[in-house]
């Protein structure tokens, strides 16, 4: 079949057209060899556009295809269905990028028009060795894999769960709940946290479709989209689950104790315990650091006083492997240790706390049973919240955590009702975006709370005057008198900054997918993908992608939850065709591809002795091409023949 | 022994004739050679920046081009000298307009500068070429037992030039305790002492002194030691000023860091320059000798 290739340039509005004189490379792509027919035109990807490509395609018999226009990422698929819709198989398809690579990085007009041209001679040359290729189906595992049980983790197994179909939910620590647990309030709203999330968490552990493992950590992801194989592994409790009716009494009698992770080390818990009273699922389990018979051989109270006979000492970690057909990462965030930030004395000056710690303060089911008092007990009569601690600072973090201004008014408000102080807020600009929540904003300033514009330079216990005498200073400019101050308060809340979780890069190796600048995972694409990754069948939900609350969390974890649906409904999931293949007649069998390869796509027959490519697994990423040092492995759509073709076209 | 191009700094010649005295005398023992800039110019201190940018920047490129012909680091031990020798080399090197019209101006004198000296403050040699270790390693007389708050000022590590935490800096402490002696914590440790304000507005300057003592004071040091001349000349001289003006009765002696390593290293108060300071030194002199008159007793 002799090429007949047509050429379509894309104007993208003004974006091309405003820098490329198209009409000019339509007409050089005209002369080039093989191109039958070449046509401009305003926004090729709309259907009016595509239309031209289909009607050249039937009418005049066009059998390879080049458009000319924006990066293949967002509109490579768009073009290969339109081919396919006329007949054409949608490898015969290239895309040349003249606008991220050219318009949009180009001054000069005549520079950009020539680079245009070169860009579409490479597209021509390449498409002219196109070969026909097939993509193919495998069928989707419909069990769905969810790691962490914060609010997204929840809301993503739940709705999926409610489909009657699969799910294993895997939480590193002893209970679902994640943060929101041991939030007190929510914003806007006023609603307390655990009552509005622990009939999720009670729905979770009882929901026949859902299996919870808790204390248990993902180790290992192989496989591919709808055929992932996961090794779990489930941390020994020393309880077994199965006899213990969690009525308590271990927990009474134990008489070791440890500080509490849930109450961010001010309360102290047991060496056998449940982390917190409505715990999913609401059995203990025992901290071998701070018990005495691991660390000493002796003690066994628990073991004296439960009758269940639950208590296992010899119990080990247990490795499971499941089978599931997509993976949701819900792995949340960490919060940021404002130690560093030395001018703020964070556990350096007494009564400098951070927002964790003055949320458990008060929470009435809290270390201070809701309190707010002050080291030696007293209630302050003045407190000052900083906003944006480690956040919008280019030392720490350059992005804005998007919860804090809402969260410190928030505090402003508990502080309103639990204390009679006086409170300060310290911010940058007040970010008040969310449903509800200029309202909110305007309530706390009408509850008598006192903003303050301006990053605080210092908190300081070094007194100047008599009145700032054991008192915490803060020392801050007043950007909107354009005056330097000092106030004397007797308590400071930093506001401190979501960052990714410590293990963030550990957990996206494991997982092949990307993390963004800032750290957290990276999103297919940040407006019309927001949920997927660039690994198919891995999705991303809170804040494991990015700062964000707890309306936006539940939003972004039910969307996950549909795109797994979407893949479960249709029972299968198409494969990209431009993979690796071996020539087993040149394949000498040093395996060689089997160690590089990323994604263990390759095999080796031991029968034969050459090595294997799994279609299903293989991304085409040309690693082991490159590697083989027989050159026995070809890369469908990226053959040695396209690609020398490819520059010299460029190289005109 | 290792060898640096020396920019002593004017005040090294005047105000602060201890400082010079006391780099001298260390450099043997810490087998350091600070061979002096020949030719050297005034760096015109901060502030002639603020006055002609352009021309301040060029005063500091003689000397820069200067250092650059001796192959070594160019070594300040005067704060102000240190930024305002670091800041105009970080401006030409990263402005090439700026390098071509100064290199144009020093064409007249036959100089040019290629951007390859490296600005140091003796501080940071100290901590990082010669270290702490090495300066315990030598003492021969420890201050045991002596309680000094180190004062840095604003210029050692401000603006941040990557060799000490801006917000909270150790260099000084670290040098302090190498010599036995014990660094208090001194919260006001990096606060401004009004530089050359006690010259335009004496009265905002000397309440910031006072703020300054106090402090160390209260710190619970017997003296206090600083590596910059401006900030030793403001709390040493002005201390008879604050006491009148704020009816104290400070007599806190403030030494030149160089000089307290010095006289660890057992060499003459005189040859330090000691009998230059304004508030009497000899309290830590006294201490000194009592310490070692008890370890020479005990052995």
């Amino acid at each position: 079949m002799e090429p007949r290739i047509g050429v379509y340039v894309c104007h993208c509005g003004s974006n091309i057209a405003g820098v490329v004189d198209c009409e000019a490379v339509t007409q050089f792509a005209q002369g080039l060899e093989g191109v039958i027919v070449a046509r401009d035109y305003k926004f090729m990807c709309s259907d009016p556009g595509q239309e031209l490509i289909k009607k050249d395609i039937r009418e005049l018999g066009v059998n390879r295809v080049v458009v000319a226009s924006c990066s293949p990422t967002m509109h490579e698929p768009t073009f290969r269905r339109a081919c396919q819709e006329a007949g054409l198989n949608p490898y015969f398809f290239e895309m040349a990028n003249i606008r991220e690579q050219c318009s949009w990085v180009t001054e000069d007009h005549e520079e950009a028009t020539e680079k245009a041209k070169a860009l579409i001679a490479a597209a021509v040359r390449r498409v002219y060795y196109h070969q026909p290729l097939e993509s193919r189906e495998v069928p989707v595992n419909p069990n769905t894999l969810v790691v962490g049980g914060g609010i997204a983790g929840i809301q993503a197994a739940l709705t999926i769960a409610n489909s009657e179909h699969k799910v294993y939910l895997v939480e590193r620590d002893p209970s679902i709940g994640g943060h929101m647990a041991q939030l007190d309030k929510t914003f806007p709203t006023l609603d307390c946290s655990a009552c509005i999330l622990t009939p999720k968490m009670t729905l979770v552990g009882s929901n026949p479709y859902i299996e919870l493992m808790t204390w248990s950590e993902v180790e290992e992801v192989s496989g591919y989209i709808g055929n992932f194989k996961v090794k779990v592994r489930k941390k020994a409790r020393y309880i077994d689950v199965s006899k213990c009716t969690g009525c308590g009494l271990c927990q009474e009698k134990c008489p070791w104790k440890a500080p509490s992770e849930f109450d961010v080390g001010l309360a102290q818990r047991k060496a056998i315990y449940t982390p917190f009273a409505q715990a999913v699922p609401n059995k203990p389990l025992i901290d071998r650091e701070y018990c005495a018979y691991f660390q000493k051989g002796t003690c066994r109270a628990c073991v004296k006083f439960c009758e269940a006979e639950a208590i296992d000492f010899e119990q080990e970690d247990e490795i499971v492997e499941l089978e599931v057909g997509a993976i949701i990462l819900a792995t949340g965030f960490s919060l940021f240790d404002p130690t560093p930030i030395h001018q703020y004395g964070y556990g350096r000056l007494d009564n400098v706390i951070t927002s964790l710690e003055f949320e458990r303060m008060v929470n009435s089911a809290g270390p201070t049973g809701g309190h707010v008092v002050l080291k030696g007990g007293s209630h302050p009569e003045s407190v000052a919240i900083i906003h944006c601690v480690g956040s919008r600072d280019e030392k720490y973090h350059e992005y804005c955590s998007r919860i804090c201004c809402m969260q410190s008014m928030k505090f402003a408000h508990l502080l309103k009702e639990h204390t009679d102080a006086e409170v300060y807020e310290f911010y940058i600009d007040i970010r008040s975006f969310g449903k509800g929540y200029e309202e909110f904003y305007n309530r706390i300033l009408n509850e008598g709370t006192i903003f303050i514009r301006g990053r605080p330079a210092e908190v300081t216990d070094v007194a100047e005057t008599p009145e700032e005498k054991g008192k915490l200073i803060v020392q801050f400019e007043d950007t909107l008198a354009g005056v330097q101050r000092r106030l004397p308060v007797d308590m400071v809340v930093l506001s401190c900054a979501l960052e990714p979780q410590p293990d963030a890069e550990v957990v996206a190796r494991m997982f092949n997918i990307s993390r963004s600048a800032d750290g957290f995972f990276l999103e297919r694409h940040p407006k019309l993908e927001p949920v997927t990754t660039m690994t198919d069948g891995i999705f991303v939900a809170g804040c494991c992608q990015g700062c964000r609350d707890i309306p936006d969390t539940v939003a972004q974890a039910s969307a996950t939850a549909a795109e797994v649906l979407v893949m479960i409904s249709r029972g299968k999931v198409e494969i990209e065709a431009a993979t690796a293949v071996v020539d087993e007649r040149i394949c000498s069998g040093c395996q060689l591809c089997l160690a590089l390869c990323p994604y263990s796509a390759i095999s080796f027959d031991e029968e034969k002795e050459v090595c294997r490519v799994n279609e299903a697994l293989c991304k085409g990423c040309g690693t082991c091409v490159s590697a083989c040092p027989s050159n026995s492995i070809n890369l469908n759509h990226f053959t040695n023949q396209q690609i020398v073709a490819e520059m010299e076209g460029i190289l005109g | 022994m290792r060898y640096y191009s020396y920019f002593p700094g004017c005040s090294s010649e005047a105000t602060a004739i201890g400082l010079e005295l006391s780099n001298q005398a260390i450099s043997q023992p810490l087998e350091i050679e600070l061979i002096e800039l020949e030719d050297w110019n005034c760096c015109g201190s901060t502030p002639y920046g603020s006055l002609d940018r352009q021309e301040s920047v060029l005063v500091v490129a003689r000397n820069l081009a200067l250092a650059e012909k001796t192959g070594l680091d160019l070594v300040t031990p005067c704060s102000s000298c240190f930024v305002t020798l670091y800041g105009a080399n970080l401006e030409l090197r990263e402005n090439p307009g700026l390098m071509r019209r100064v290199n144009e101006a020093l064409a007249v004198a036959n100089l040019e500068y290629h951007g390859n000296v490296r600005v140091r403050h003796l501080i940071e040699v100290l901590v990082n070429d010669v270290t702490p270790e090495v300066i315990s390693a030598r003492v021969k007389r420890p201050l045991n037992g002596l309680k000094v708050a180190p004062y840095y000022g604003c210029q050692l590590v401000r603006p941040d030039y990557g060799f000490d935490d801006p917000e909270s800096p150790h260099s000084l402490d670290r040098l302090v305790t190498s010599l036995g002696a014990e660094a208090v914590p001194f919260a006001l440790k990096n606060r401004c002492c009004g530089g050359s304000l006690i010259i335009s507005d004496e009265s905002m300057a000397l309440g910031l002194i006072h703020k300054l003592l106090e402090n160390a004071r209260e710190s619970g040091a017997e003296c206090i030691t600083t590596p910059c001349p401006l900030c030793q000349i403001n709390l040493d001289a002005y201390q008879g000023r604050v006491n009148s003006k704020f009816n104290t009765n400070f007599d806190l002696p403030v030494l030149f860091v160089t000089q307290l390593i010095g006289l660890a290293l057992e060499i003459e108060p005189k040859s330090l320059g000691l009998n230059t300071n304004i508030v009497s030194p000899n309290r830590v002199l006294e201490h000194i000798t009592k310490v070692s008159q008890e370890a020479g007793s005990g052995t």
